[in-house]
């Protein structure tokens, strides 16, 4: 992790890409208790109108969480907040690549207290999936 | 405008108390994809300074989302479940949830909106320990999509 000395507005974190597929959305629904039909099951999630089984935004959300953590030397207690709006769907194909979710992040603010202000940004197939994303970051 | 605004500055709860366990906190990293060792390691987590293994910054979802699923349950609120997305998340915490933590959430819906044929509506989760101690604030806003 950099430490608040090093870091500066515009510092950039980065990017990284990580793999949804189907069974990452059937883990996800049994850890965090969402078993929203659309999440799993493809004829009824299209039967509503979507393109596909979708992922959960709980479960992209936590990949810019995963992201700032491993940033932040891996200490998950090191994202004092977070906050998203989600923007996008995910549709997660039955297949062996599912969805790519594309994160990358910058510095927008030193805050004083060894805290910063993350700008996060989440694609997936150049589409934005989460937007006005941000994270509080302690550093060391 | 679908949902009964006269729900504003309702309070749901304290519900039931929470244990956070190392297993589900392990089973949630798991799922997410946080592979920090401070998730699943007792002994990790310790040396780097927690009182036991803590949750990703996202777990508190799996309280704070049954807690306002009690808001949005409620018949009297007339929302229609089928027209919901999630449309914005967020959580500030005083420190993280760590396994060992027995807590309770409390729920207020801070606002509901109308935005087009939407209804937009915000509740805010506190979720503090069984003695008093405040641990984290979730905000969630979800949409009902008109019809």
């Amino acid at each position: 992790m950099p430490t608040y000395e090093d870091v500066e507005v515009g510092t950039t974190i980065p990017p990284k890409s990580y793999q949804l597929g189907r069974l990452s959305l059937v883990k996800y629904a049994g850890a965090s208790g969402d078993f929203n039909i659309i999440h799993w099951n493809e004829r009824v999630a299209t039967q509503v109108g979507l393109p596909n089984v979708i992922a959960h935004g709980m479960l992209t959300m936590a990949q810019g969480s995963n992201y700032v953590t491993e940033w932040a030397d891996g200490d998950p207690g090191a994202v004092l907040e977070y906050g998203v709006r989600f923007s996008a769907m995910v549709p997660v194909p039955d297949d062996d690549q599912g969805a790519t979710v594309e994160v990358s992040g910058k510095v927008i603010k030193k805050l004083g207290d060894n805290k910063v202000e993350v700008d996060l940004s989440a694609r997936c197939d150049g589409t934005k999936i989460l937007s006005r994303s941000r994270a509080v970051v302690r550093l060391s | 405008m679908a949902l009964n605004t006269d729900y504003v500055g309702r309070v749901f709860g304290p519900g039931e108390p929470y244990e956070v366990s190392r297993v589900k906190i392990a089973e949630f990293a798991e799922a997410v994809g946080e592979t920090s060792p401070l998730c699943r390691d007792r002994e990790a987590a310790v040396k780097a300074g927690y009182p036991d293994v803590i949750a990703p910054p996202t777990f508190a979802i799996v309280i704070s989302m049954a807690s306002s699923k009690v808001v949005q349950d409620d018949p009297g609120l007339g929302l229609d479940y089928s027209m919901v997305v999630h449309g914005e998340q967020a959580f500030t915490h005083a420190r993280p949830l760590h396994a060992g933590d027995v807590v309770v959430a409390t729920s207020t819906v801070e606002s509901i909106r109308a935005v087009g044929g939407m209804s937009l509506m915000t509740t805010i989760t506190d979720i503090s320990t069984v003695d008093g101690e405040h641990v984290c604030t979730a905000k969630s806003v979800i949409v009902e999509r008109g019809k």
